[in-house]
């Protein structure tokens, strides 16, 4: 088993390191100048330096992924949950759902941006809540409808009720496209309210920034931002991982065998 | 108490009825399974009988007739946990263990936990698969996730099992292997069995009574009745068995020459 672990974690630890000394030596060996591309010993550093600096823009972007997360997930899931109880609502909402899914709905942070105060963290928060919301609720949506034909006859043949079939079987059977969604969301939700910051408004993220630092020649500040931000979006997508794991213990022992 | 674990009266079933689309799917059925009596449905595709499962389980409700088990009407004994249910998917919940599946009507029924995974237990041995009982169910074979099926239908103590077809789905071997197995469960609990198949070994083999279904609407177009004493491995050689077999074929034959097709083992 432990040796099964390492097997699968060592090939991309060591491509990644040679990956790294190709473009530290690509630099050097090229003369390749700083502003074009920073070596990765120059990006370290500065991230090193700047440590401080990264962590408090990483916590305001992280905060108001999370924020945005939350508030998108609870929302779509509660609307899923009422729109597959109320043929009605999910005939008015599951069209514009899988429309809007197709759009860029991020430029909306521009007349969120407008709504609110300029210097208020709320316009992204929305954004990210926005984005999220569509992508939880067509999935639960899914979930929720879709359950299985025979569980849903045996759960009749024993006389049960309707709260009985959507506690049994319609949540836990939406529990998986739950996560579907969460996997996806959380990432996004990190993408957001970073690009989401490039339309204005307080200068205090890790967007904000990367251009900020790339607008004065110091690029592999900017890199190191850079760096933050996808420790970042890589911390968002284990912490899904992890819950789904918890939430669905039957599924763990699936993927382990 | 009637002796009478089914007594289905007069039983049409119609559906869409007044539309364009109406189908008649059942016409004027009578039949009765007596306290212990294992029966069978037997006949070609689209001929109604799991439809007439779905009635006596009340998932449906007939047109016309009445149908009662265990001498109360159908939806009564539904609701009393009266017969357990087995299809030709197991419908095992696979975010539950093997044992919760099993438990799951004990749920809703409001067992206590410790008497429910008492019961469980009890049921899982009883299908031999006590050892599976923290497994999820993609851990087992198709053959065994039918098992589990079948200890669930009977953890409340149904005194009637309704089975569509339970082993469809399974290879031949298998399939021998849990008919020998469900003659010993029944023997063990004394219950009454409906059972829906497409195979006529399988239905002679079973049953005390194979009813021969004629294509839509559903009509009985024979009884056979089936003395072979008690089965064994012996007794699917047995010349006894083959005439039975025969006997039901033809009866299945029978309604041959009004131009349809009928294929007894199509799916």
């Amino acid at each position: 088993m432990k040796r099964g672990r390492l097997a699968a974690v060592l090939p991309p630890i060591v491509f990644g390191i040679l990956f790294l000394a190709a473009w530290e030596l690509f630099v050097v060996a090229r003369d390749i100048k700083p502003y074009l591309l920073p070596k990765p010993s120059a990006i370290w550093g500065q991230f090193h330096g700047n440590f401080t600096f990264i962590r408090k823009a990483t916590q305001v972007t992280g905060t108001n992924a999370l924020i945005g997360l939350l508030l998108g997930v609870v929302l779509g899931s509660a609307i899923a949950f009422a729109a597959s109880r109320f043929k009605l609502l999910n005939e008015l909402i599951s069209p514009m759902a899988i429309a809007v899914s197709a759009m860029p709905i991020i430029v909306l942070v521009a007349i969120f941006n407008d709504l609110f105060v300029i210097t208020s963290e709320i316009p992204r928060r929305l954004m990210v809540a926005v984005v999220v919301f569509f992508l939880v609720f067509i999935n639960v949506s899914k979930g929720l409808t879709q359950a299985d034909a025979t569980q849903l006859e045996l759960m009749r043949s024993y006389g049960a009720g309707e709260a009985d079939i959507i506690r049994k079987v319609r949540v836990p059977h939406a529990l998986e496209f739950f996560f579907v969604a969460l996997r996806q969301a959380a990432p996004l939700a990190v993408v957001t309210a970073f690009v989401s910051e490039y339309f204005g408004g307080l200068q205090n993220g890790l967007g904000s920034r990367i251009s900020q630092s790339i607008a004065n020649s110091r690029d592999a500040a900017g890199w190191a931002y850079v760096v933050g931000a996808c420790l970042l979006g890589l911390a968002f997508f284990l912490l899904s991982i992890a819950l789904e794991r918890i939430a669905m213990p039957w599924k763990v022992r699936r993927s382990s065998s | 108490m009637s002796d009478f674990a089914v007594d289905v009266a007069g039983v049409s079933m119609v559906f869409n009825n007044g539309r364009p689309n109406q189908v008649r799917a059942i016409d004027d059925v009578s039949l009765t399974v007596r306290s212990g009596e294992f029966v069978s449905l037997i006949g070609p595709s689209g001929c109604g009988k799991s439809t007439m499962l779905r009635l006596i389980a009340n998932l449906i409700e007939p047109t016309s007739g009445s149908i009662t088990v265990n001498g109360k009407p159908a939806a009564q004994a539904r609701l009393d946990g009266d017969y357990g249910m087995a299809f030709q998917q197991a419908g095992l919940f696979e975010w539950r263990s093997v044992a919760r599946n099993v438990e799951l009507p004990l749920e809703l029924k409001s067992w206590d936990r410790a008497k429910r995974r008492e019961r469980a237990l009890e049921m899982l041995r009883l299908v031999k698969l006590d050892e599976f009982a923290d497994h999820y169910p993609w851990e087992l074979s198709g053959g065994m996730q039918q098992r589990v099926a079948i200890a669930r239908a009977l953890s409340f103590s149904p005194g009637l099992l309704l089975m569509d077809e339970p082993f469809g789905a399974l290879d031949e071997m298998t399939r021998e292997h849990m008919q020998t197995e469900l003659i010993r469960i029944c023997a063990e609990t004394g219950c009454s069995v409906v059972f829906v198949t497409h195979s006529i070994p399988e239905a002679v083999y079973l049953s005390d009574r194979v009813i021969v279904m004629s294509p839509r609407p559903g009509r009985i177009a024979a009884i056979v009745e089936v003395d072979l004493g008690k089965r064994s491995e012996d007794t699917r050689e047995a010349t006894d068995f083959f005439n039975k077999v025969t006997e039901v074929r033809e009866a299945l034959r029978g309604f041959e020459h009004t131009d349809r097709v009928i294929s007894v083992d199509d799916r």
